[in-house]
């Protein structure tokens, strides 16, 4: 998992960070470590006790949301805290924090995708080799020949239509979800290979629009990061305030009450994979502006990292229940710990111990709220 | 006799209700102690705290002379509580003998000793009158009213002192009702006391021993002889009303004739379900069919609705043919479906109301999918008021309201739209007296609107006095068909009943 990040990686961004040699050691302003934590602990603790002291009433329910989601935030608020005594001359940098955001865009426009599908009752392990498989369809010379823009779209294309007939499979062909995309993972990436031939392709210096995602910077960020935020707030936007959004809760949280209510469940959870593939296709783009290839390789495990996002985020495996902030957060939280890791120089190996542990302490977290809850 | 079972002050809080607030109950051994008391009055509760599912903030138990407090469910099986559930708790994968020994299996060297739990089983469901029942077949293939004999031969199996169960004749047809009192009579003769809960009063006259009566959390009877004790005083003290059942007037017969057909169900077939049915349903009519469980009343109910796809026969609605097998296409034609099982099959649980009221008709909050949501809350609000659902706050997650409430807003999903046909299946199953007949009157307030209203129930009375016209089924055949006030309980029930096994 590691290995294929480091791969990623390789913009010039993540380089200087990783390697620490911008020479900024001044802290942020009002970053010394110990000026940081007492704010956020403090208004913790105050949220806590007015919390408490609030009769429990109808909005039970959304505030216990509200603070799982403020538990995410303490804790991506530690891990800075952590980086910041560590590491002071080379986390709070802007070149880094630039870095952690190119770093989680990959994955990030790929865990909106799959929170849109573990809350519809679903689970998509072919994100990764879709990704995979969009990128290298992208970069054939057949493909870039006909520019960047084309190379885009095509991307897209193939990750919708990878996501359609996974959506076919499960709601057509009634087949479960995790069988259908596990076959889905093992032939996309078998796909890729044969049409790569399992070599890395470049991106042509004709098509270098594509690379620019990753270079040109708007006030200071690349292009990439506005894709994942635009990516980001769409998702938002339609999981919470359409029709397809609400269904998707429906559908998830109970197939048959939403059967029975007049939604076509089989139609929309087949859109819900298309939807994922739509997002590989996207973060297929931003892998080939980052590496500036489209490989077979691409993408190895993104799969578990966004089902690990999505879950630590709050979205119940069971569907029903969820948020893309949460997702996000989770995910932020998991791009942090690489980086401390790295800016750090330590073991890559216990790095992945600790993404392991975080993972099962937000789920027993989780749980603890709700039981609270009823 | 003995008390076998002292509870005292119970009291029980959870986030935002007191569920519980200084509950007493005794139980002695050999009888059966009915628990009576409106939805939300917190029989619930008080039988999870006896099953050990939950633990009371305050007040004592003693159970066979001995303070108890139990830390969980299997304590409370331990001591020799067994309880039945309302929501029947088995595994579907499982077969008969599995689910009844879940958890205590005969085994050797952790391999189960299949043949000799099978043997066991067989003579736990004879013991229980239903020795035909296969010890082996999956427990997910069984109707309703199966799943609930395996539930009973399970607490059977664990030589329970004390059997809690929850409306176990909700889900069992006339004859089945029965043969469980007759089971219940054999355990109490056993010295075996058993809490029965039911809404029907006159199961509880029959089989019912002594009746404890709960109201908002409280006690407010207890040990009230159970076939002496008048009904009024008992719906009095259940709710502070004197009615039990009220329907609202009816139109005088005849009066639909004139009226445009909404539906016409012609020759509607589904193989070992129900073959050759044929209805109409007019404008403003209230149409009930009488039956049997397994006589295919949902079943028939399900099709219309485009939830199962029939064999042959059509579907008309308003004068054009029905999409067979499409729900989305029913409801966009102008149906609406109550289901019989509100909690697996109409509501989002985690939802609010306001979500639940609104998801069938979500394209009328929504301009090309994007959801108008002040006009959301504003109908919601509307409709909760309009139906009177109780707390009046449409934000609240539906999992908190009683049964009747949450009927009422699986009801007003339907009232989002105008709609032409209403399918209601079961309507006011674990629905409360009082709140029984609201939904009367409301039921009758759509059909006076113009919408036509097909009606299952499993209660004849209800059928009776509700519907205009009435269809008996048996064995998925309509075998009569008559206006409702042309007909009496007695004749119904001789016209399911007959030629079935007694």
């Amino acid at each position: 998992m590691t290995d294929a990040r480091a791969s990623d990686g390789g913009t010039p961004a993540d380089a200087r960070a990783a390697g620490g040699d911008t020479p900024m050691d001044v802290p942020a302003p009002g970053g010394t470590p110990q000026g940081g934590t007492p704010p956020a602990d403090e208004r913790a603790r105050v949220e806590r006790q007015a919390r408490a002291a609030r009769p429990a009433g109808p909005s039970v329910l959304s505030r216990v949301g509200q603070a799982r989601h403020l538990g995410l935030v303490v804790a991506l608020a530690l891990l800075a805290v952590v980086g910041l005594v560590t590491t002071p001359e080379s986390f709070a940098t802007s070149s880094n924090f630039v870095s952690i955001l190119a770093l989680a865009s990959t994955i990030g426009v790929i865990t909106v995708g799959m929170t849109f599908v573990i809350i519809g009752g679903g689970i998509d392990l072919s994100v990764g080799a879709i990704m995979a498989l969009a990128s290298v369809w992208a970069t054939t010379l057949a493909t870039q020949s006909y520019g960047p823009v084309v190379m885009a779209v095509c991307a897209i294309l193939v990750g919708t239509g990878a996501g359609l007939v996974n959506g076919f499979l499960i709601s057509y062909g009634r087949m479960v979800p995790f069988i259908a995309t596990l076959a889905m993972l093992v032939a996309a990436r078998g796909l890729a290979q044969r049409m790569s031939d399992r070599k890395t392709q470049l991106v042509q210096a004709d098509n270098s629009a594509i690379v620019d995602l990753s270079t040109t910077r708007v006030l200071g960020l690349p292009l990439l990061i506005y894709i994942f935020a635009l990516v980001v707030a769409v998702g938002w936007l339609v999981l919470n305030r359409t029709t397809f959004g609400r269904r998707t809760y429906a559908v998830g949280g109970n197939p048959e009450a939403a059967r029975l209510a007049g939604i076509n469940v089989r139609r929309h959870t087949m859109m819900l994979y298309a939807l994922s593939g739509l997002c590989c296709g996207i973060a297929a783009v931003i892998i080939m502006a980052r590496t500036t290839t489209g490989s077979s390789t691409h993408g190895d495990l993104y799969e578990l990292d966004a089902i690990a996002a999505v879950i630590i985020g709050g979205t119940l495996l069971t569907g029903g229940r969820g948020t893309i902030i949460g997702s996000i957060l989770g995910l932020l939280i998991f791009t942090v710990i690489t980086n401390l890791f790295i800016l750090n120089g330590l073991n890559t190996s216990d790095q992945l111990i600790a993404k392991g542990l975080i993972i099962v302490i937000a789920v027993l977290l989780q749980r603890r709220s709700l039981e609270t809850r009823t | 006799m003995s008390d076998l079972l002292v509870m005292r002050g119970i009291v029980k809080q959870f986030p935002g209700v007191r569920a519980l607030d200084g509950v007493d109950l005794d139980v002695r051994a050999g009888e059966v102690h009915c628990l009576l008391g409106q939805n939300g009055a917190g029989k619930s509760t008080l039988i999870k705290i006896l099953a050990g599912a939950h633990q009371p903030d305050e007040g004592t138990v003693t159970f066979g002379g001995e303070p108890v407090r139990f830390a969980g469910p299997i304590a409370a099986i331990r001591a020799g509580i067994s309880t039945i559930y309302q929501e029947l708790d088995l595994v579907d994968g499982l077969s008969v003998a599995e689910n009844i020994f879940l958890g205590h299996e005969h085994a050797a060297l952790g391999f189960t000793r299949r043949g000799q739990m099978n043997r066991a089983a067989a003579e736990l469901l004879g013991r229980l009158g239903h020795g035909e029942m296969r010890p082996t077949i999956e427990v997910g293939r069984l109707p309703a009213a199966g799943k609930q004999i395996v539930s009973m031969a399970r607490a059977l199996s664990h030589d329970a002192r004390l059997i809690v169960m929850d409306e176990p004749s909700a889900a069992l047809a006339h004859d089945e009702v029965g043969n469980l009192f007759r089971i219940i009579r054999e355990l109490t003769a056993q010295g075996v006391a058993v809490v029965y809960i039911s809404h029907r009063l006159e199961e509880i006259r029959e089989i019912g021993d002594r009746v404890t009566v709960l109201k908002d959390g409280r006690t407010a009877a207890v040990g009230l002889a159970a076939r002496e004790t008048p009904t009024s005083t008992v719906v009095s003290l259940m709710t502070g009303r004197d009615v039990e059942y009220v329907f609202p007037p009816r139109p005088e017969p005849g009066s639909h004739d004139n009226r445009p057909e909404v539906l016409r169900v012609e020759g509607l077939t589904l193989p070992g379900r129900f073959a050759d049915v044929s209805l109409t349903v007019r404008e403003g009519e209230i149409v009930g069919l009488a039956g049997l469980v397994g006589s295919g009343r949902s079943e028939i109910v399900e099709t219309v609705y485009g939830a199962r796809k029939p064999a042959s026969g059509r579907v008309v609605l308003a004068g054009e043919p029905v999409r067979p097998g499409s729900t989305s296409s029913a409801v966009r034609r102008g149906m609406g479906l109550a289901p019989e099982e509100r909690k697996s099959q109409a509501l989002l649980m985690d939802e609010s109301v306001a979500r639940n009221i609104t998801i069938a008709g979500l394209g009328r909050y929504a301009r090309f999918g994007w959801m108008d949501r002040k006009g959301e809350n504003a109908a919601a609000t509307r409709l909760v008021e309009t139906l009177d659902i109780r707390p009046a706050d449409p934000r609240r997650p539906v999992r908190t309201l009683s049964g009747g409430n949450q009927q009422k807003a699986v009801f007003a999903r339907w009232l989002v739209e105008d709609r032409k046909l209403l399918l209601l299946d079961e309507p006011t199953r674990g629905v409360d007296v009082g709140a029984r007949a609201e939904l009367y009157a409301v039921i009758r307030r759509l059909a006076d609107q113009g919408v036509g209203v097909l009606l299952v129930s499993s209660e004849v009375p209800e059928v009776l006095g509700l519907a205009d016209r009435v269809l008996v089924l048996r064995e998925g055949k309509v075998i009569h068909e008559s206006d409702a006030r042309d007909l009496d309980e007695p004749r119904v029930l001789d016209m399911i009943m007959e030629g079935s096994a007694l």
